[in-house]
């Protein structure tokens, strides 16, 4: 039996097709190592997050995938450290690389190195971080604007708090952002408040905002979760025309596997406050490796399969997070369960052939240390 | 299944309501021939009112001239974007809000058709048996003090089953049914996942025999590993119970899989109603024709542009001239400026509101497929 003291590092992976700027040679500029968030109740801890590692390269976009509970939102919050208590990083590193300013990009800051899981949520470098360098696409753009501001005095304060600059050359930067965003007659909108806009508009007024400061990483919490198709298909090409642009790198949190499909370049897929199995996303779609992979994606109704019959679904349903299940999360739903094994250890993140790590004892032998040892 | 208590009140109330007609033959045979549910012309305004003496000002049009039908076990789908009027027509066919004007026909079991818009309240609450809702969201309709032998047997009480062993017979069967353990009876909601709930709402639905089911964005709430159970056990009650579905959605995935025709709304308006497979492999209108553009398809080889609508859905308080969606229309000309158009049949059961229907030929999945 083979114990891994580290959690596995991620392998380093082919370039994907598209996108010059895209070289997987160069260091990711986002490492998330070993994350364990967790939260400490009256009734018990939840282990919301318990071990997620995954790497994020200049250029990319990465899907992080699951369903409700599954700690992908708390991972979020984790990076901006926007944890609000009982919720702490109890261990696991978070190291953001500030890459050196490219040409167009107005920031005269210095490139930088730091893992921001040590540093001081409420720090001075934290707040520069947090919307400078990292910048979030909430789900909610109606809970995210206050109603009592215009959506452009907040966007000029946005700029403002992370780069002094007279508040007429800010006005003019935010107007600019929002006509990046499509924001038919920016000059007006700048004055609208944001109850005013529709869906589609409001989410493009968040999109501006996170622009805003030209962030190296965005984060898109569910971004087009609340908003309708036709809708949802325009604020994702407008992601990925704004992607290609800027070659920022790309957080992409979603339930939506078309969604996911048509965005990342990598995908981690998450149950239960752990990696399941990461790879690039062709893999994951047609050569899925975990059993969980497998049947969420056979669960799907898909506009070609065949209707009316019964979909193969997964058993039983998303366990409450204070009853974790001992071993592999995923083994009181799984067809492949393998008792004596499965429930006792839990399958580390490994890839067994140097292909894209997977958290199943089906493809390797590997378990994590001192974890519901048997 | 028990001794029907929906036939019961379905006699009962024959007797009370405006009866329109009689279908001659018996029920099961030529009798399905009368569709189950007919809705006429239905239409739902909202009066603005604006200033001190709240003078109505305008209206929004949120159902406005919808006719559809639905015959004995159909799965029919309502299914458009936010504020196209799918649920409040859902709301009109269940009297749950009252229509302005129209006729919601609806075939009792003895063969009497009534129409549910005409009928006042006691008339109409025992006819309530004959159709039921499945709500959205599982968190927000059931009470969390009541426990599952209360919420499904409430219906059962309502409607004169007395008896609490009774009840709790019925109640244990229904869980049964919808593929929970009839000791659950005795527990609260919170003690349910979301799956597990929407299975309690279900039980309820169909305590009282209803012979038509309104699901009203019944699965969008569920996580995908849950919906999929849902889907079935819906699909599966349909045929055991021979059910009809009116189903309210949004996802086109979705829709596709469950119905067997389909009804796509559009600014309080039916655009186009077609046989499933007909409407996603040759969709006449330009409106259906792009919300199919926009769904991702979860293969990472099939990414095309997702092609969204550019423009704003209408304002149904302030609809646009002619055919409400002109502004966001590629192949809109003077005509679709000026006239409205009226929903027509172009081939057998497609029925299509455009005026381009016949020359144009709009991509389906078919076409999706292809862009690689």
């Amino acid at each position: 039996m083979v114990f891994v003291t580290q959690p596995t590092p991620t392998t380093p992976r082919p370039a994907p097709q598209a996108g010059p700027a895209r070289g997987r040679s160069e260091t990711p500029v986002l490492s998330v190592r070993g994350l364990k968030t967790h939260f400490k109740l009256d009734e018990g801890v939840v282990r919301a997050v318990d071990g997620v590692s995954f790497d994020l390269y200049p250029g990319e976009v990465v899907g992080i995938v699951g369903e409700s509970g599954c700690g992908k939102s708390i991972t979020m919050k984790s990076i901006l450290r926007l944890l609000q208590p009982p919720g702490r990083i109890v261990d696991g590193e978070i190291v953001y690389r500030r890459p050196e300013p490219s040409g167009d990009s107005r920031k005269r800051h210095k490139p930088f190195e730091a893992d921001l899981a040590k540093l001081p949520p409420q720090g001075r470098r934290m707040r520069e971080v947090r919307g400078g360098d990292i910048a979030l696409i909430p789900q909610e753009p109606m809970a995210s604007f206050s109603p009592l501001h215009t959506i452009g005095d907040q966007i000029v304060e946005a700029i403002r708090l992370h780069e002094p600059m007279p508040a007429s050359r800010a006005r003019e930067v935010a107007i600019e952002k929002l006509r990046e965003v499509g924001m038919p007659s920016p000059e007006q909108r700048f004055s609208a408040y944001s109850w005013q806009l529709s869906g589609g508009l409001r989410q493009r007024a968040i999109i501006a905002m996170a622009l805003a400061c030209n962030p190296s990483v965005l984060i898109a919490d569910e971004p087009t979760t609340a908003i309708d198709v036709t809708t949802q298909a325009q604020v994702l090409e407008l992601i990925k025309r704004l992607q290609a642009e800027h070659g920022s790198s790309i957080l992409f949190i979603t339930h939506d596997l078309g969604v996911i499909a048509q965005m990342a370049d990598h995908v981690v897929v998450m149950y239960l406050g752990k990696v399941m199995e990461q790879g690039p996303v062709s893999g994951i779609f047609h050569r899925p490796r975990h059993p969980y992979t497998r049947a969420l994606l056979k669960s799907i109704p898909s506009l070609h399969s065949e209707p009316r019959v019964a979909l193969p679904t997964i058993a039983g349903s998303i366990p409450h997070p204070l009853h974790r299940p001992t071993g592999c999360a995923f083994h009181p739903r799984c067809p492949d369960f393998m008792p004596g094994k499965c429930d006792v250890r839990t399958p580390a993140l490994h890839s067994p052939d140097g292909g894209p790590p997977v958290a199943c004892f089906l493809h390797h032998d590997v378990a994590e240390e001192g974890v519901n040892r048997a | 299944m028990p001794e029907p208590v929906a036939n019961e009140a379905g006699a009962r109330a024959a007797g009370a309501g405006p009866v329109l007609s009689r279908a001659d033959v018996a029920p099961g045979s030529d009798g399905s021939r009368t569709p189950l549910l007919d809705v006429r012309n239905l239409r739902k305004h909202y009066p603005i009112k604006r200033g001190l003496l709240s003078r109505t000002v305008g209206h929004v049009r949120a159902v406005d001239d919808v006719s559809f039908q639905v015959h004995d076990g159909e799965i029919l789908s309502l299914v458009g974007e936010s504020g196209c009027g799918k649920t409040t027509t859902a709301k009109c066919v269940l009297r749950a809000v009252d229509p302005t004007s129209g006729e919601v026909l609806f075939r009792l079991p003895d063969g009497q058709v009534v129409d549910m818009a005409k009928l006042r309240e006691p008339e109409l609450q025992p006819l309530r048996s004959q159709m039921q809702l499945v709500f959205q969201d599982p968190f927000g309709s059931l009470n969390p003090r009541m426990n599952l032998l209360d919420i499904i047997g409430e219906p059962l009480l309502v409607h004169g089953v007395t008896d609490r062993r009774k009840r709790m017979d019925r109640v244990a069967e229904l869980l049964t049914l919808v593929g929970l353990r009839p000791e659950y009876m005795h527990r609260y909601p919170h003690a349910f996942s979301g799956g597990q709930r929407q299975r309690v709402v279900i039980a309820r639905a169909l305590a009282l025999e209803p012979r038509l089911v309104v699901a009203d964005e019944a699965v969008s709430a569920l996580d995908v590993s849950v919906q999929a159970q849902i889907l079935n056990l819906l699909l599966d009650l349909q045929r055991r119970l021979d059910l009809s579905y009116l189903f309210v959605a949004h996802d086109l995935s979705i829709v596709k899989h469950i119905s067997h025709r389909v009804a796509v709304m559009y600014v309080g308006k039916v655009v186009e109603l077609a046989p499933t497979e007909e409407l996603f492999h040759r969709p006449k209108h330009p409106y259906t024709s792009a919300l199919m553009q926009a769904v991702p398809v979860p293969d990472p080889d099939k990414r095309a542009a997702l092609r969204g609508l550019t423009g704003e859905v209408a304002n149904p308080a302030n609809p646009p001239s002619g055919c409400y969606f002109h502004p966001r229309c590629k192949f809109a000309t003077d005509v679709c400026r000026a006239e409205t158009p009226a929903l027509r049949e172009v081939a057998p059961g497609h029925q299509v509101a455009c005026h381009r229907a016949e020359e144009l030929t709009l991509p389906g999945i078919d076409d999706l497929e292809k862009v690689a």
